[in-house]
């Protein structure tokens, strides 16, 4: 423990160079790294695959697919790509590698070399899942199009080419690298806390982390279930979800939204960490109600485990039965509301400034309370029956993941960017991100409010012509969304050819989080002697 | 001056388009219509109550969405760095933690109530008049009528392709043989499916129901006025999932009765591919 910097240099093993470096890395800054530049190439190709909906949707008829098997293969690898290998390795593995074990004054992850095998499978899982999209599915095409929710019998007998294998291999994979690396961050955060750092003195965005990785924990090892069985089903002539041998096709949408719905939080609750400490830093404030925040999160946790068939509410579910998860998942508004009003109360009596994280966080709760309150409709059954599986649940379910899990990856990123990479990018430069992305993506998905609406439904390749407006108008929100993205690449670009230097803490006073502490960029091992957390903290 | 005329003049075609948009979203019964932004024109009971609630929602989402906006541009213009240089420090409000705890769970059963009548209102099935019975297949639908109730046939129905619509006929919206059935009768659905998981929906009859192989759903309508109307399917079931669409005719008891008898030598050749002939009594155990 009381090892001086001198000593520490001397151990050369702990300073791997070259290609050992990333890929026998072991630390979880690197590995943090290597995370953000796998979601960011992810990112590309499942936002690739969103534009090509796009044109093909900017007017009626068939433009780029010669039939609709083609486009729900994109739309089914665009789902699968956003949910499974970009928000989710950005938010957990990208800034939770980085910043947990920092902010909890750890000098590493729990488990170093299970972190490397984490990432390492996410890789396997994601080229396997690019091969399923290039081999037979359905007969006559290749790919798999049974969208990512992948329901049975459309994802058994209506595709008997091995394209959905290679598709439940990549599930598989990526469900055992998440599996692993919420093992590391639960016993990282409850075991290697720095003396003094109680669980309610942790910062929000540990906590963020904690309650995704017990939902990790919790969901995924059913969806490996549910996807075994269609792996059976497919291959091994049992009949799991088939009626024709006794099985229930409804039984795999309850397994299957049992892991759904705790993932939608799961991509969501790092995000909201995130937005707490830049609403905090930029308003030179505390948060307001930390412990409220904290077990807010914990609620939402909880009840996001029992309320998975309001999914489901169109397969013929008993009156008690739709009675229940309406209750249950209005409930969920509640623990949410208090983190939009804490939000709120938090920058209320403070000093903005508004620096480009800031303004993305700010974005990021007027958004996400838009997206949250077109779920308030969607939790009511009665209502749902007319908007289930239309436009209105793309909007609503958009709102609140690319506008607010993604926008909460751009805010984490120009918070961090300077304290991860020790360089600037233009403050500029990420407000002109913020603004483009900003005016994009609600021009985007706004209109998707009136598409559902009326009655357009999704997984639709070709529509009546009455919808053509709405979808001309989205089409040219999603090409100023992709042109944002040309501003965020400048600034990376800018802040490496200019290489100015940013200082250990940016941001001043507001900034109370260990990280701060730390060198621009942080040493390669950090916390050789732990910190001791005292006072009052929150 | 002439400049100043025509800018005016544009602006009044301008609203005169506009005026002529609404009247059109108007016009269109049973079919969304170009730029629409609420929901279709309701036809049955359960469909204005599900309006009504569509709108009590509306204006709660809309107030809370406005009163999140408007905390935020307080915040915004009032502590900004310039505007307020030194921060307080306060970060515990026990009354205003309590406060926005307990309003929100108030709002919520505001809507509960209507929610939950509403739910009654769709899942209790009244007595029927007549029933029907839905099979989704790759990728057209079929529809059986009972033998009891002046049916015992069935037919296929196709979306008609683009080239062989005939003038009125809504694109990706009609049909070859549509469902018809008589106006202010209660009809009880029963939907199932052949292959894969498809959804039975009419948006102008607050009606959606999947359709499941093995499984026999069951939901029910009372279509107010005669006329037709169109829905799609809504679950992704393969390639042509956007080309099987439903269209429901109403008619006149009269008219129906016609059609009934019409129907039943039209579809007589179809021998019904196996399928036993559909009895209402026996299907409708309830």
């Amino acid at each position: 423990m009381a090892s001086t910097v001198t000593a520490h240099d001397a151990h050369e093993h702990a300073h791997p160079t070259g290609w050992r470096r990333w890929v026998l890395s072991t630390n979880h800054k690197d590995i943090g790294t290597l995370y953000l530049i796998f979601a960011l190439s992810a990112g590309l190709v499942g936002g690739a695959l969103s534009i090509l909906m796009r044109i093909e949707l900017q007017s009626p008829g068939l433009q780029l697919f010669s039939n609709g098997q083609l486009f729900n293969v994109v739309v089914t690898g665009h789902g699968l790509i956003m949910v499974f290998f970009v928000v989710m390795p950005a938010l957990i593995g990208g800034f939770g590698n980085w910043f947990i074990p920092i902010m909890i004054g750890a000098p590493d992850m729990a488990f170093p070399r299970l972190n490397n095998i984490s990432f390492w499978l996410l890789v396997a899982a994601f080229s396997l899942l690019v091969i399923s999209m290039f081999v037979p599915g359905a007969p006559g095409s290749l790919g798999f199009g049974g969208g990512w929710t992948a329901y049975p019998p459309l994802s058994v007998s209506g595709h008997p080419g091995p394209s959905f294998d290679f598709g439940i291999l990549a599930l598989h994979i990526a469900g055992a690298s998440s599996i692993l690396g919420a093992i590391n961050f639960i016993t990282t955060i409850l075991n290697m806390r720095a003396p003094g750092m109680t669980l309610h003195k942790m910062p929000l965005f540990a906590w963020g982390m904690l309650v995704t990785a017990f939902l990790l924990l919790i969901s995924l090892p059913v969806l490996a279930g549910a996807i075994t069985m269609l792996l059976t089903d497919r291959n091994f002539g049992t009949t799991f979800f088939d009626p024709a041998g006794g099985g229930d096709p409804v039984l795999y949408q309850h397994l299957f939204w049992f892991f759904g719905h705790p993932e939608v939080y799961i991509m969501i609750l790092p995000a909201f960490g995130v937005i707490s400490h830049i609403v905090s830093t930029f308003s030179r404030k505390p948060i307001f109600g930390y412990l409220g925040m904290a077990y807010a999160m914990v609620a939402i946790g909880v009840v996001g485990f029992i309320v998975w068939a309001h999914h489901m509410y169109t397969v013929g579910l008993s009156l008690d039965t739709q009675r229940y998860f309406v209750f249950a998942t209005m409930v969920i508004a509640v623990p949410t509301g208090i983190k939009v009003f804490s939000w709120i109360a938090t920058m209320w009596g403070g000093s903005i400034r508004f620096t480009a994280p800031m303004v993305w966080a700010i974005g990021f709760i007027f958004l996400f309370t838009v997206g949250g309150v077109t779920g308030v409709v969607l939790a009511n059954a009665g209502i749902d029956r007319e908007l289930h599986n239309t436009y209105y649940v793309i909007a609503h379910f958009h709102y609140v993941l690319s506008l607010g899990a993604v926008f909460g990856i751009f805010a984490a990123w120009y918070y961090w960017f300077p304290k991860m990479f020790g360089y600037v990018i233009p403050d500029w430069i990420g407000r002109l991100h913020f603004w483009m992305a900003f005016i994009g993506a609600n021009v985007l998905f706004f209109p998707m409010h009136f598409l559902g609406l009326a009655g357009m439904p999704r997984h639709y390749v070709d529509y009546p012509d009455a919808f053509a407006g709405w979808h001309f108008v989205a089409s040219l929100g999603s090409y100023i969304f992709a042109l944002s993205l040309g501003v965020f690449f400048y600034g990376l670009w800018v802040a490496y050819a200019r290489k100015e230097r940013a200082a250990d803490n940016p941001w001043g006073e507001g900034a109370t989080t260990l990280e701060w502490t730390l060198s621009s960029p942080p040493p390669f091992h950090q916390f050789e002697t732990l910190p001791r957390i005292s006072g009052g903290g929150h | 001056m002439g400049k100043t005329f025509f800018r005016l003049r544009s602006l009044t075609a301008l609203i005169a388009g506009v005026g002529a948009m609404a009247g059109q979203a108007q016009a269109a019964e049973g079919q969304p219509s170009p730029w629409q932004i609420s929901l279709q024109t309701p036809v049955t009971e359960v469909a204005h109550a599900m309006h009504d609630f569509h709108n009590l929602l509306l204006w709660i989402i809309g107030l809370i969405v406005a009163f999140v906006a408007a905390l935020l541009l307080i915040v915004i213009l009032r502590y900004n760095e310039k505007a307020n240089p030194t921060p307080s420090r306060f970060s515990h409000n026990s009354l205003l933690e309590v406060a926005w705890t307990v309003v929100p769970v108030l709002i919520l059963v505001v809507i509960a109530v209507p929610s939950f009548k509403l739910l009654r209102q769709q899942l209790i099935l009244p007595p029927s008049d007549i029933t029907v019975k839905v099979t989704a297949h790759q990728w057209y639908w079929t529809y059986d009528y009972p033998e009891d109730q002046g049916g015992g046939f069935g037919f296929d129905s196709n979306y008609i392709p683009a080239d062989q619509l005939q003038a009125g006929q809504p694109r990706l919206l009609a049909v070859d043989n549509e469902l018809v059935l008589p106006v202010n009768k209660t009809v009880r659905v029963q939907v199932t499916a052949a292959d894969v998981i498809h959804a039975f929906a009419m948006p102008s009859f607050g009606l959606k129901i999947d359709a499941i192989p093995g499984r026999l759903n069951e939901t029910w309508f009372k279509a107010e006025k005669e006329g037709i109307y169109y829905g799609q399917c809504s679950l992704i079931c393969g390639q042509n999932h956007a080309f099987m669409p439903i269209a429901i005719r109403i008619v006149s008891e009269e008219r129906y009765a016609e059609w009934l008898a019409e129907a039943k030598t039209k579809f007589a050749a179809n021998d019904n591919n196996g399928r036993p002939t559909m009895v209402a009594s026996r299907l409708a155990s309830r």
